[in-house]
């Protein structure tokens, strides 16, 4: 099993039942393949960052979901029969997120070995601060 | 953004002028710029943190170079896959006309 995330965008004259009717769908499909959903979200509507197909603003929805190649399969499928959706993204999640696991516990490893040999890092905020005045001088 | 990218180049050329040997003791003091995401400690590049990945976008939507943030090798490769993600659906520009 694989964890994917798929962001897809729904035309902004789309109704309320017709958006509720396709996520429904969409579980149905991550179900019915055997799959688990972790997170459906509706992040809401967005200004788009340039035309998809004479919209400019669009619906955003992110399904979270465990599944197989082939579950991301059909589930691209029905997205592009699906008439409102007018763009979909799905990207496969685990192995970044295993890769920032094991970042994460070889710092807490780092941390452990050696506590208080350094202080801790400043803060990054006044990186940026000093160098604009030179930039308005110059 | 354009003040940070301008004085990047300038503080570059002032650099180079002090010969090898890094920058001079006396004119300015030069600061290393270091990468955001090792000091925040920012492992996964979420494409829909868009606020995040607007800082490493020009004001046409272009990529910064590593020379002007400062953002370490790995995680610019990174970085450029999640700007591309967002940009395929349409969170960022591919492109903006000014």
């Amino acid at each position: 099993m694989r964890r994917y995330e798929v962001i897809f965008i729904i035309r902004p004259d789309a109704g309320e039942e017709e958006t509720a009717k396709i996520i429904t769908q969409m579980e149905g499909v991550v179900t019915g393949a055997g799959g688990k959903i972790e997170k459906v979200e509706r992040v809401g509507r967005r200004r788009l960052a340039y035309r998809v197909s004479r919209y400019w603003e669009g619906f955003y929805v992110l399904f979270a979901f465990e599944g197989t190649g082939d579950t991301v399969k059909e589930f691209e499928r029905r997205l592009k029969v699906a008439d409102p959706v007018i763009k979909f993204l799905s990207v496969r999640v685990d192995e970044d997120q295993k890769r920032a696991a094991k970042f994460k516990a070889f710092r807490a490893k780092q941390e452990a070995r050696r506590p208080k040999s350094r202080p801790p890092a400043p803060p990054p905020a006044p990186a940026a601060a000093p160098a604009t005045p030179e930039a308005t001088q110059g | 953004m354009p003040e940070r990218k301008s004085s990047g180049r300038s503080q570059e050329r002032s650099g180079r002028r002090e010969g090898p040997g890094g920058p001079g003791r006396k004119q300015y003091f030069r600061r290393k710029k270091v990468c955001k995401f090792c000091t925040e400690k920012i492992d996964v590049i979420d494409f829909k943190d868009t606020r995040l990945l607007g800082q490493f976008v020009s004001e046409r939507g272009k990529i910064l170079p590593r020379r002007l943030t400062g953002t370490c090798s790995p995680h610019q490769h990174v970085l450029t896959a999640a700007i591309k993600r967002a940009r395929n659906i349409a969170l960022l520009p591919f492109a903006l006309e000014s």
